[in-house]
């Protein structure tokens, strides 16, 4: 479908799908099997100028938005989600200094992000604070000009890789949910450690690590805004970033499309391929129809949040649950189409499966996505009562 | 477009031209041949047409000097040496060349250039030579642009032979585009097939082009002499002349060559004891081997045959094997008698580096590999297995 | 360091199909021809290491400015297009001696860097055409620049079995192989760059040139014929268990009198 691109959308598109296809795809096994972080093709996706695309001109970047953004998500995920997850977190680490840092710390941090020369991680999840993320309980105490951290994050992306972290930490226990605050840390602040890689269903490319803070000492300079904006900043960042995901989930199902459709096309049985079958032709037909339907919800969410829309948690948590959904559903039909080849390893499409379920998980369950897309109904409705 | 026309008159708007032009660059409007900007009157789309409408207008009469073409007479080869031995296209060009004296009635001269090497100079004469003009001197040992460029220049100007042949190897390729720039005259590369017309006495000469999936035959009219550099390994090399009388005629540099390149190593590569662009039989190994060690298969089957390890693009680009066992587009052109593609796939760029050997075998494990379509055998398999087996049974035959 | 490319467009021959009734190629779109794509990123690179300016160069039909684009989104600084009517129908002779008085008219220049070879015309001849008409040395097939100061240059030849070491003074001119470097991706800053530069397009009268030296009228050969090569035969598939089709290859082979 034809989505209006400009002339500077449209070479974003074809620059990432190149990319996708000529230094990703021919590898994306390969990691897949070795879970190492792919840092050859990080070097040469930052020659591209990609990393860039959401970041402001004035500090190295192209001025682009969230749409940009999702943009190149979905071209790099179609030949590896995994892979893509290494720039989708970055974006997801860079949006609370985007939307949140003072003058200072956007210079000091965001040329790095845009040249490609650091990457970056957002920390909020723990052990015991997953779809509760109000009962966090790393602590940042204040002594003079610094804070102490203390406290355990979990399954961050690009852990132990990125330069640059935005961390979430409660100041204020007393507070509650205004108690917490974010703060950004850099690789190699003495007794910010890492924990061991977790070993993955799927993105296996994609490192994960716990972070580990034993009185770590932060510079009051880092603190991100105002003691107490903690969640608020969370909330901004994750509603801005959340079209990334149903992206990566989109570009992903696209990816298992195009997979199946080849096949389908190639693979003969009873005397013709498999796609003059009625069977297979409904599948396909419906697994088309739900992407295009995932894209438009998340390309017209993403525009949304750039034409400067001050209220759109309900659309992008919309987003979010539906191409993560589709995307899953997509995966499935797609091995199911080659039938037993689908289950084999040297084939690559049951890697898609196992990459594209995390999305249903992380950046918010599709449960809490539910949750808040009802909450926002009732609140809405009751608006509008008199 | 300047240079060429439709004949309106005689068009009849079939596409005959459309489907003949290489470039897009002709198109039917209204039942009219028209030729877009982007022709460059290659000439293609004049003899498809069935009906004459389109010509080549006339060319402007060439402002430099007209040439006395009938000064010049004699068919030259350049026997290329290296380190004190003849280069394998030098006995193909002495073939080919003695077949186009015989019809021009006129002689076959060599141009060898070396130190110490006047022993060749005989070979050269044993193998149909009527003349060798032997420029020895210390600068000369060692291959250099400017030198040789130099010397055969100068002896061309001063004997004016009509026709200069020589091999398409790295030398030839390298200084000949030079001779033929100081000359001033026409040069064809890599020409497969070389005839001399019956009207004219002009050199035909034919050579692949677009990675040889066209082929052209080009022609020198008016200057001198026509210079075409011939493919190794696709004409018939001479037979050796029992007592064939020739003369040396040993000819003195015009002073000290100005050589603007020095050389200081050459490096010969260990791993490829028989050279591609030399060898009989290529052996060649692609992504279908699967893993970098089963390229030992590839080895021990050209081994046995006494054959050169050839690989394909996606070999080298994934680290198994050094570039300069890649054959294709961007590779190497290799002609063998037998090409043996073990685990290659057959994508175009690939063929274009050896559809013109003489015979193909294939071995893939997909049936619908492309290779098959020009492969002359083929067997569908695991490579993994059927190398070895093949080793095994040439053993037997062989020794 | 000034380093100027040369740089042609071709069809696209990925997307090569002979018509089976025709015997003639059906085309798709031009690309940069690939030897020249390790020319221009060899230029790229050097100046990157040592600070300078790439000029690319082209001679050809309008529609190759879009190539000269995508050289500036592959990191080239500048690009000029040689593009005149009169210059159609040029051999190598002929397109050297253009591209020589185009470089001529750029101006100054440290090294000229051109691909190995064409991939429609195969031919090798214009790089080495260049240096002579430019009188400059020349070294071919160049695998490696192993040092590149101002006014000296060292590198690697590859020839069949063995490659040379060479030196040579600046100016001078390489042609590269494949095995030189691996291209980069566009960037896009540079994509952008390129589509809103605009590209100048010299004409025979732009240029210092001899009329009867360039196109059709300056080129000694003539092509009087094209036609595509006869089409091999589809060959013999052997089945059954590997060991025996081994034989029978064997034997093939043997009956041919070609081992």
């Amino acid at each position: 479908m034809d989505y209006l691109l400009t002339e500077e959308q449209k070479m974003i598109v074809e620059l990432s799908w190149k990319f996708a296809r000529e230094k990703i795809a021919p590898l994306a096994a390969h990691y897949d099997e070795t879970e190492e972080f792919p840092w050859e093709i990080i070097r040469e996706l930052a020659e591209t100028d990609l990393f860039g695309i959401f970041i402001p001109q004035e500090y190295g970047g192209l001025g682009g938005g969230v749409f940009e953004m999702c943009l190149v998500v979905e071209q790099l995920s179609r030949a590896c989600g995994g892979i893509a997850l290494a720039y989708a977190a970055t974006a997801l680490g860079t949006f609370p200094i985007l939307l949140f840092a003072n003058e200072e710390q956007k210079k000091k941090y965001l040329p790095d992000i845009a040249a490609g020369k650091k990457l970056a991680a957002f920390a909020l999840t723990e052990a015991n604070a997953g779809s509760d993320a109000s009962a966090i309980q790393t602590s940042a105490r204040r002594e003079t000009d610094y804070y102490i951290l203390n406290g355990t994050k979990q399954w961050i992306t690009n852990g132990g890789e990125a330069e640059i972290y935005t961390v979430i930490a409660l100041t204020d226990k007393s507070r509650g949910s205004r108690g917490a605050s974010a703060f950004i840390l850099e690789k190699g602040m003495p007794e910010f450690t890492f924990g061991k890689k977790e070993k993955k269903m799927g993105i296996r490319a994609s490192t994960t690590r716990e972070l580990i803070f034993q009185d770590c000492r932060v510079p009051r300079e880092n603190l991100l805004g105002k003691e107490g904006m903690g969640f608020l900043i969370t909330m901004k960042t994750l509603d801005a970033s959340r079209p990334g995901v149903a992206a990566q989930a989109v570009g992903i199902a696209q990816g298992a499309l195009d997979e199946a459709l080849k096949y389908a096309r190639e693979r003969v049985q009873f005397g013709q391929p498999i796609s003059s079958f009625q069977a297979i032709q409904h599948m396909l037909a419906d697994m088309a129809t739900q992407i295009e339907a995932a894209r438009a919800l998340v390309y017209a969410t993403a525009r949304m949040i750039d034409s400067g829309a001050r209220e759109y948690s309900k659309e992008s948590a919309m987003g979010k649950l539906y191409a993560s959904d589709v995307a899953m559903k997509v995966a499935i039909d797609a091995v199911q189409i080659f039938g037993g080849y689908g289950y084999m390893r040297d084939y690559p499409v049951e890697k898609r499966i196992r990459d594209v379920k995390i999305t249903q998980i992380y950046e918010g369950t599709n449960q809490i996505q539910r949750n808040v897309i009802a909450l926002e109904l009732i609140k809405e409705a009751a608006r509008h009562q008199i | 477009m300047e240079g060429i026309q439709v004949i309106t008159e005689k068009c009849i708007g079939c596409k005959l031209c459309v489907e003949a032009c290489p470039y897009r660059a002709v198109e039917v409007i209204n039942k009219l041949a028209v030729i877009k900007e982007n022709c460059n009157l290659c000439g293609a789309c004049v003899p498809a047409c069935k009906y004459q409408a389109i010509i080549i207008t006339a060319r402007k009469e060439a402002v430099a000097e007209k040439i006395v073409l009938e000064g010049y007479q004699g068919v030259w080869i350049f026997a290329e040496q290296r380190q004190g031995k003849l280069s394998g296209v030098v006995y193909e060009l002495l073939g080919e060349g003695k077949k186009l004296a015989r019809y021009l009635g006129e002689q076959l001269n060599a141009v060898l250039l070396g130190n110490r090497v006047r022993e060749l100079a005989s070979e050269l004469i044993a193998y149909g030579a009527d003349k060798v003009y032997l420029v020895e001197a210390p600068e000369l040992e060692q291959f250099q642009d400017d030198s040789y460029a130099q010397v055969v220049a100068n002896l061309i100007q001063r004997y004016r032979p009509s026709i200069f042949l020589s091999g398409a190897t790295s030398i030839g390729r390298s200084f000949i585009p030079k001779v033929a720039v100081i000359l001033g005259t026409g040069l064809t590369a890599d020409c497969t097939s070389l005839e001399i017309d019956s009207k004219t006495r002009l050199l035909l000469q034919t050579r692949p082009a677009f990675g040889g999936n066209i082929m052209a035959t080009i022609i020198c009219p008016q200057y001198r002499p026509q210079m075409a550099t011939v493919r190794p390994k696709v004409m018939k090399r001479a037979t050796k002349v029992e007592r064939h009388q020739g003369e040396i005629i040993p000819v003195m540099m015009d002073g000290k060559p100005n050589i603007r390149t020095r050389i200081l190593e050459v490096i010969k590569m260990v791993e490829e004891t028989i050279n591609l662009a030399e060898a009989d039989i290529v052996v060649s190994g692609g992504r279908g081997l699967g893993d970098p060690k089963n390229f030992q298969l590839v080895e021990d089957l050209a081994k046995i045959l006494g054959g050169a390890v050839g690989a394909s693009r996606a070999a080298v680009d994934a680290g198994w094997i050094s570039y300069s066992h890649q054959v294709g587009q961007t590779g190497k052109t290799v002609c063998p008698k037998i090409y043996i593609a073990c685990g290659i796939s057959g994508a175009i760029q690939h063929l274009a580096g050896m559809q013109s050997s003489e015979v193909i075998v294939a071995i893939n494990k997909d049936p619908d590999a492309p290779i098959f379509q020009i492969a002359d055998y083929g067997i569908v398999g695991d490579v993994l297995k059927v190398l070895p087996a093949l080793t095994e049974e040439f053993k037997k035959s062989l020794y | 360091m000034h380093i100027i490319v040369c740089i042609k467009q071709v069809p696209s021959t990925t997307q090569v199909k002979i018509d089976p009734v025709t015997h003639t190629l059906i085309r798709e779109g031009g690309i940069i021809n690939p030897f020249d794509t390790y020319a221009l990123e060899e230029g790229v690179r050097i100046r990157e290491r040592m600070g300078g300016k790439v000029t690319v160069i082209s001679m050809g039909p309008p529609p190759a400015v879009e190539s000269l684009r995508e050289a500036i989104s592959l990191g080239a600084d500048e690009a000029v297009l040689l593009s005149d009517p009169a210059f159609a129908g040029a051999d190598t002779l002929a397109t050297s001696y253009t591209l020589s008085r185009g470089i001529r008219k750029i101006g100054q220049f440290d090294l000229i860097i051109c691909g190995k070879q064409a991939m429609d015309g195969d031919t090798a001849q214009v790089g080495p055409g260049i240096a002579e008409h430019l009188n400059i040395p020349f070294v071919t097939w160049v695998r490696k620049i192993e040092e590149i100061r101002e006014g000296y240059i060292r590198v690697q030849r590859l020839m069949e079995d063995s490659y040379e070491v060479i030196e040579m003074s600046l100016p001078a001119l390489i042609t590269v192989v494949k095995e030189i470097n691996v291209p980069r991706l566009p960037s896009l800053k540079a994509m952008l760059r390129a589509k809103k530069m605009s590209l100048p397009i010299w004409t025979a009268n732009d240029l210092d040139v001899d009329r009867s030296r360039v196109g059709l009228n300056g080129s000694p050969t003539k092509v009087i014929q094209t036609f595509t090569p006869p089409i091999r035969g589809k060959g013999e598939i052997l089945t059954g268990p590997v060991k025996e089709s081994a034989k029978v290859l064997v034997e093939k082979l043997r009956e041919r009198k070609i081992l």
